[in-house]
């Protein structure tokens, strides 16, 4: 799992008799790689008309070539024009292009109405480089790009000629460049946020495709309502990446064939390294980049005996010794600071401590002498598992240690917690001795079948269910592996009967013989158990791709249902809006995209249409009954 | 619920209850019956004490005038505070049900350094210190002192106590460690010393073990306990070991050294007293003439450490004239000091009996038997004449006189070893003069006579006729139950080979083979790749595991041998295992012609050879396993390992999962639980044989051997398995503590699959070894694990159990005794 955070390292450059090369990259996070523009836009703003309501009457001065005109000039409205540009044609009328704080406008000469205006908003700023001609076409053209895939094309036509039309055109390019990006994340983040759930849920793309594209339901309706939960999820902490046990190892050195070693470095490791190890942490920043490059520290770092563990010449002089010094102490003090667990706090758990010299065991003072240097690299291991531990809980702690901190004065808060903590000591003690003592099996009250454990939240939620999919070009069975799959199982088929592989039950000891022939038989076509059953083949009949249009068909209607039973009964105005509106949006539904799969089906696997969607009728019937039984009754109330 | 038990109503403060509890009360209930000593294995994890609490006290309630008190004893702290909260809960339900208290009063007594509650004594972390400081506080002389003396510190609290407590007795009601110290704040009164008293009274008591079986310390809390009481020994596999420990003393260099300087000291004291006070040292003298043993009413703050030496081998004689005098026996001790020293200028190994030890001091230093008998209660009455302030400065020259009082009274089943040097540094000299106790029965018999019933308990104790051996006793009830389950929840299995079919052994022979370390390793990977949240691995020794583990660390896995020989042949073939692992030596690997990559099934024969060379970077077992999990490992700092201990819990906990490296015989594997997600499998690298070659051992093999002859019950051999397998089975079972709990045992060792080696397993184990699981190599052991994982992890709820490993009142009561006796029982 962990190993799949790190994205591969690119090299890039090799410095073959270096000792140590380090090649940082960039970790590229997936959701991004992806490119933002793939075949469905989801356009969650209502697309707006263009066209101003207030026009700001601009006295302007032309000048030959550019116009940067900054001014406070401004009359009812609050955008500043911060470039304008005369002879633009555009749809065979020439006019002037405004470039302003927050839009683009074009305005017919002598008018003085805006004809055309983009909000930067709208505009998909990623094109603009595209969108201008190509060079040596004899039009010089820019092209906007809105999001609703709607453009407008704007031509230069500057009188001093062609020369004077590229350098309008690209004045006017390179202002929009500076002025999109800022609004491209304002708008952005929102849609982007929405992007990436779509993306990460394909459940609530179908959903999105079969309910909001078709106009069942309106988009602010479905993030509001539909995709509540996934919404209100994301909004929850997100859970922090903890530190990979294995980063260190995982920085495999490569031979560069000539006796050096190189080791790859990414950003993530980095961090782990500075997570892991706040004292190197610390020395990097003293230490890069005003004493030393980022490549020599590191070099530093992996030459030094901090990285190789075996810690016992720590007198020699080096940048890192100082860090496993303060690490040593960490630990120290961890230590001195004493186990609140009692279960597992060794030193107490003799009661009678003797003097050392009764008895037969090895004492404290001729302790098994063993090899100093495994010692220490075992109390190496120790520490580097309980740093890395520490890094993924750091988090909490300090969030936890927070408030108190702002409390009132430090001493009498610190001595208030002194004083609690002695108490607080023999409860927590107590209840760890209590957890420890029950059987909850034994006892009626604890129940053991629910679960009060948190539950499982998955980022990923078709990962998990489907885990990774395998490469299909090796999925084909040869003939050769068929048989020897039929083989095994015919082994382990003789193995059932006689049972002497693994321990389990006997398969006969389950079932007798008869019974399940018996039970078998009643099961196949013409037994009594299938009495009645028609669409045995249903399954057979239907083509994969219908039966996977059925399950959309049949999610949308039950997330519809789903929302239209909540609104009952509907007790309050806005719960009987709701079912209003529901109600609509099931019959839109009904209109907009079962119909249509009725009929297609119908017209092309006529021998199960009815059974296919007999059962969906059957649950809008039910909606619609229980609406019309509402409205009637509403009708008599009043 | 009420259950009735051969007639006795017992009060069991569950809804349910295991048949093995049942049938375990019915066996407990016909020892007490016979007033005779019960020896029971129950598996851990099927709720032994509360089993246990509930029918004696139910006992204690219906016969008062039978039993009158029941001693808990267990092994650690936490064990102890464990049975006191089950006290608690069972007293809770009599008081829920009955609806009145039972006039019954339980508490722990422990340590001072657990109890006490003195504002600047109570910090101090070392036991020792702290009895010292607290006797500086509470003797009698120093109180006595402070009478005129207004600047003698005195500790408040034991004068409250002193002035108050004794006069009433401590309301009914279970009194755990914390309770007792909060009830002692209250009212001011010392929370040890009111524990000491109260359990003479007290109806039931728990504590350690030393307590009752160390005569040091049993002679000044136990004495006056009451005949008619119940002694339950818990988690008592390793008894006779305690036994021992209480009774041997070894003796070095240095604390001779101390033990002289402690003796000038003394004979500074006295001559100063000689000087200033004579009436004090005339006055003892005076005493000791008239015969009494202690010149002073001992009190109980002034006693440290009693007489080494079991209470009826106390000689109730006057003590000899010749070391009545202070200075004589000051000087007596000196002489015996300077010939133990003599003894210590050693070169080679000597072994002797006491006899001829006591003989060879008559000889050399004419110190005769007698005198040296008394040394120890001569000694510790002369401290008190010159009331001396901190005992703990003269513990050197106490453990001399503890060892002179010893070997003068025991010359049966103990020896003497003088080892000039350590067997693991011959050139380091440090010699040691061991006085050991062979025998574990001598401390135990005076229990066994003193009281009329004595429980001897564990998960592990089988063999179940090895005990009643070795501590020398004939109990009325010997029973072994085994743990109704409604799955298999635990899972042992033997892994004899490694996937290169290496046969894998931790025997000496082959335990430093390259090969068997890294099968031990491979298999360590994979089942960290393969068991989910916390691995726990037990090796045979300390050093063993060092070595291990430096091996794991530098040496890769892989076929490293294979390669070799292949190599040769400008063939190279590389083994990819499915960890992806792989060794290569580098100069062989561009050597060769042609790499092949085996992988599993197909061949892939690959073409350029560098492409290759990151693939096959060599990889050390240990860098592997902290891709699955944290690793943590036992020190040989205690307070190192609490530390990686606790954090094994949070990176379990919070579902990172870890692996903990640990020892057999070690703390952890005595006494830290490994339930449910903290321990879902436990390996056991190699047999915990004990360390053969130690004299003491040998000593007590060769005893063992010559005692039982004329019986021909203990075999050398037999013995040693015995004793490794206790602590295998503890080190397994370690990581099942209950019937929704699971886990696998894996003995890795080709040896555990032999008849003599299995047939020692406690029962419960065993029963679900079956022959297909005994020899098996890593890849065989891992495939069983994950289908065996899978099934577990289904959810499992009590109506799963019920009827089967779980019993309602309505069940109990329509099945047939004798049935649900048959179902649990198994000898």
């Amino acid at each position: 799992m962990f190993a799949q955070m790190f994205s591969r390292t690119t090299e890039c450059g090799s410095l073959s008799r270096s000792m140590v090369l380090f090649v940082p990259t960039v970790r590229l996070q997936p959701s991004l790689l992806r490119d933002a523009s793939t075949d469905v836009c989801f356009c969650t703003w209502p697309c707006r008309p263009t066209g101003f309501c207030i026009v700001p009457r601009i006295i302007f001065i032309i000048f030959r070539r550019i116009i940067l005109y900054i001014t406070s000039i401004m009359t009812t409205s609050s955008e500043d024009v911060l470039m304008q540009v005369g002879q633009v044609r555009y749809k065979k009328g020439d006019g002037t292009l405004y470039v302003m704080n927050e839009r683009i406008a074009w305005m017919l000469d002598n008018r003085d109405t805006v004809s055309v205006s983009h909000k930067y908003a709208d505009i998909k700023c990623k094109n603009i480089l595209q969108k201008i001609s190509p060079e040596g076409k004899s039009k010089i053209q820019l092209q906007v790009v809105l999001h609703d895939g709607s453009s407008s094309i704007f031509h230069f036509v500057n009188r001093n000629g062609q020369e004077a039309q590229i350098k309008d055109r690209d004045d006017v390019k390179e202002l929009l460049q500076q002025l999109l990006p800022k609004f491209k994340r304002k708008v952005n983040k929102e849609l982007e946020e929405k992007n990436r759930m779509l993306q990460e849920n394909p459940v609530l793309l179908q959903l999105y495709r079969d309910l909001v594209i078709t106009q069942v339901i309106s988009s602010e309706e479905f993030w509001s309502q539909h995709a509540a939960e996934y919404t209100q999820a994301k909004k929850s902490q997100r859970q922090e990446i903890g530190v990979n046990s294995a980063f260190l190892a995982d920085i495999k050195p490569q031979t560069d064939g000539c006796n050096g070693l190189k080791y790859n470095l990414t950003v993530d490791i980095i961090e782990c390294i500075f997570k892991t190890y706040p004292a190197v942490k610390r020395k990097h920043q003293e230490n890069v980049p005003h004493k030393m490059s980022e490549s020599d520290f590191w070099t530093k770092f992996f030459q030094s005996h901090y990285f190789h563990r075996d810690r016992i010449n720590a007198g020699t002089k080096d940048l890192f010794t100082e860090c496993a010094k303060i690490d040593d102490q960490e630990l120290k003090k961890d230590i001195q600071s004493g186990i609140d667990d009692p279960l597992v706090d060794i030193t107490s758990f003799e009661d009678q401590t003797l003097d050392e010299n009764y008895g037969n065991g090895p004492t404290k003072s001729d302790k098994i002498s063993g090899n100093i240097v495994h010692q220490s690299m075992i109390k190496r291991f120790n520490q580097h598992s309980i740093m890395v531990l520490k890094a993924s809980t750091v988090k909490q702690s300090t969030q936890s240690i927070q408030p108190q901190l702002n409390g009132s004065t430090p001493s009498a808060s610190k001595t208030a917690t002194l004083s609690n903590q002695l108490d607080e000591r023999p409860k927590i003690k107590k209840l760890r001795i209590q957890e420890k003592l029950i059987y909850d099996d034994l006892d009626a009250t604890y129940d053991t079948n629910s679960n009060s454990s948190a539950p499982l939240n998955l980022n990923h939620v078709d990962r998990y269910l489907h885990g990774p999919v395998p490469g299909y070009s090796n999925t084909e069975p040869t003939s050769e592996e068929l048989l020897i799959t039929l083989n095994q199982l015919k082994k382990e088929a003789s193995g059932w009967l006689t049972g002497n592989s693994i321990p389990r039950q006997l398969a006969t000891s389950l079932v007798s013989p008869a019974a399940a022939v018996s039970a078998l038989g009643e099961l196949t076509p013409g037994g009594s158990l299938m009495k009645g059953f028609r669409e045995e083949s249903l399954g057979q009949l239907i083509p994969k791709d219908l039966e996977k249009e059925l399950r959309n068909v049949y999610v949308c209607t039950c997330e519809l249902l789903r929302h239209f039973w909540r609104s009952f009964p509907p007790t309050t105005p806005q719960l009987e809006e709701k079912a209003i509106r529901m109600h609509e949006a099931l019959h839109r539904f009904h209109s907009a995209k079962l119909k249509p799969f009725e009929d297609r089906v119908q017209r092309d696997f006529s021998a199960v249409s009815q059974h296919l969607t007999s059962h969906l009728n059957q649950l809008l019937n039910t909606a619609y009954r229980k609406f019309a039984v509402w409205q009637q009754r509403k009708m008599q109330m009043r | 619920m009420k259950i009735t038990v051969d007639g006795l109503l017992v009060y069991f403060p569950y809804d349910y209850i295991y048949p093995e509890q049942y049938a375990y009360m019915l066996e407990l209930k016909r020892g007490l019956d016979a007033k005779g000593h019960c020896l029971l294995e129950m598996p851990s994890g099927t709720g032994k004490t509360i089993t246990l609490l509930s029918l004696i006290v139910a006992y204690m309630l219906e016969n008062p005038l039978d039993v009158t008190k029941l001693i808990y004893c267990s092994r650690t702290v936490p064990e102890i505070e464990k049975v006191i909260e089950e006290l608690k809960k069972l007293i809770d339900y009599y008081e829920k049900e009955t609806e009145s208290k039972p006039k019954i009063v339980g508490l722990v007594l422990s340590s001072r350094k657990n109890m006490c509650i003195h504002p600047e004594v109570s910090k101090e972390r070392e036991g020792k210190i702290v009895d010292g400081r607290c006797h500086s506080l509470t003797a009698s002389y120093i109180r006595e002192r402070h009478n005129y003396d207004e600047s003698t510190p005195i500790c408040n609290f034991y004068e409250g106590f002193d002035m108050e407590g004794k006069e009433q007795l401590m309301p009914p009601g279970i009194y755990s460690i914390d309770d007792l110290k909060e009830y002692g704040r209250d009212r001011n009164w010392c929370p040890y010393f009111l524990a000491r008293f109260t359990i003479l009274h007290a109806q039931i008591i728990v504590y350690s073990y030393h307590y009752l079986l160390d005569p040091k310390i049993a002679e000044t809390v136990s004495k006056e306990l009451s005949k008619s009481s119940v002694v339950v020994f818990d988690e008592a596999h390793n008894i006779d070991n305690v036994c021992i420990d209480s009774m041997s003393v070894k003796i070095n260099r240095r604390s001779l050294e101390k033990s002289s300087a402690n003796i000038q000291l003394l004979e500074k004291t006295v001559a100063e007293m000689r000087e200033d006070d004579v009436n004090k040292l005339k006055e003892e003298y005076e005493r000791l003439v008239e015969g009494l043993k202690d010149a002073h009413v001992a009190r109980e703050t002034d006693i440290i450490l009693a007489n080494p030496v079991l209470p009826d081998e106390i000689l109730q004689e006057v003590v000899p004239g010749n070391i009545r005098n202070a200075e004589h026996f000051v000087s007596f001790l000196k002489r015996f000091v300077e010939y133990l020293k003599t003894r210590l200028r050693v070169q080679h190994v000597v072994q002797e009996s006491p006899a001829a030890f006591l003989r060879d001091v008559q000889t050399k230093v004419s110190i005769e038997r007698k005198p040296l008998r008394f040394c120890a209660e001569r000694l510790a009455s002369l401290l008190r004449t010159m009331e001396i302030t901190d005992l703990t400065d003269f513990s050197p020259i106490i453990l001399v006189t503890h060892l002179a009082t010893l070997v003068s009274t025991y010359t049966k089943g103990f020896t003497i070893i003088v080892e000039p040097f350590d067997d693991k540094t011959p050139n380091v000299l440090n010699p040691i003069l061991h006085f050991v106790c062979l025998d574990s029965s001598i401390a135990m018999k005076p229990i066994f006579d003193r009281f009329q019933s004595v429980v001897i308990t564990s998960g592990t104790l089988s063999p179940l006729d090895m005990y009643p051996k070795i501590l020398n006793f004939h109990p009325v009830i010997m029973s072994s139950f085994t743990m109704t389950l409604a799955r298999p929840c635990l899972l042992p299995m033997i892994v004899a080979k490694g996937n290169d079919q290496v046969a894998i052994s931790s025997k000496y022979e082959t335990r430093e083979d390259v090969a068997v370390i890294r099968n031990y390793g491979q298999l360590l990977v994979e089942f960290a790749a393969t068991v989910p949240d916390g691995l726990v691995c037990f090796f045979t020794s300390y050093l063993y595991m060092e070595s291990v583990v430096a091996a794991w660390f530098n040496q890769p896995i892989g076929f490293y041998n294979d390669m070799m020989t292949l190599a040769s042949h400008k063939d190279l073939v590389v083994y990819r295992l499915q960890l992806m692992l792989t060794y290569i030596h580098y100069d062989t690997f561009y050597s060769a012609t042609k790499v092949t990559i085996v992988n599993a099934p197909d061949i892939m024969t690959l073409g350029k050879r560098g492409e290759y060379l990151d693939f096959l970077y060599d990889q050390g077992v240990v860098d592997q396993l902290q891709r699955h999990k944290l690793l943590f490992i036992e020190t040989q700092d205690s307070a190192e390992t609490s530390l990686a201990l606790i954090n094994y819990i949070r990176a379990c906990e919070n579902g990172r999962g870890a692996v903990l490296l640990s020892v057999a015989r070690g703390k952890v594997s005595e006494g830290v639980d490994f339930d449910h997600h903290l321990g879902r499998a436990v390996l056991m690298f190699g047999i915990p044989y004990v360390y053969t070659q130690s004299r003491i051992l040998k000593a007590r093999l060769e005893y063992l051997r010559d005692q039982f002859q004329v019986v021909s019950l203990i075999r050398e051999n037999d013995f040693l398995t015995f004793d490794a397998m206790r602590h295998a089975a503890q080190c397994v079972g370690r990581a099942i503590r209950g019937k929704t709990d699971y886990g696998i045992m894996v003995f890795a060792d080709k040896r555990f699959s032999r008849i003599d080696k299995r047939s020692k397993l406690p029962k419960w184990i065993q029963e679900h070894l079956t022959d297909s699981l005994c020899n098996l190599s890593t890849e065989e052991a891992v495939q069983i694990s994950k289908r065996w994982l899978r099934q577990m992890a289904q959810p499992f709820t009590r109506e799963n159990q019920l009827g089967l490993s779980l019993l309602t009142r309505e069940q109990l009561e329509k099945e047939e005794y004798s049935k649900i006796e048959q179902k649990a029982q198994q000898n």
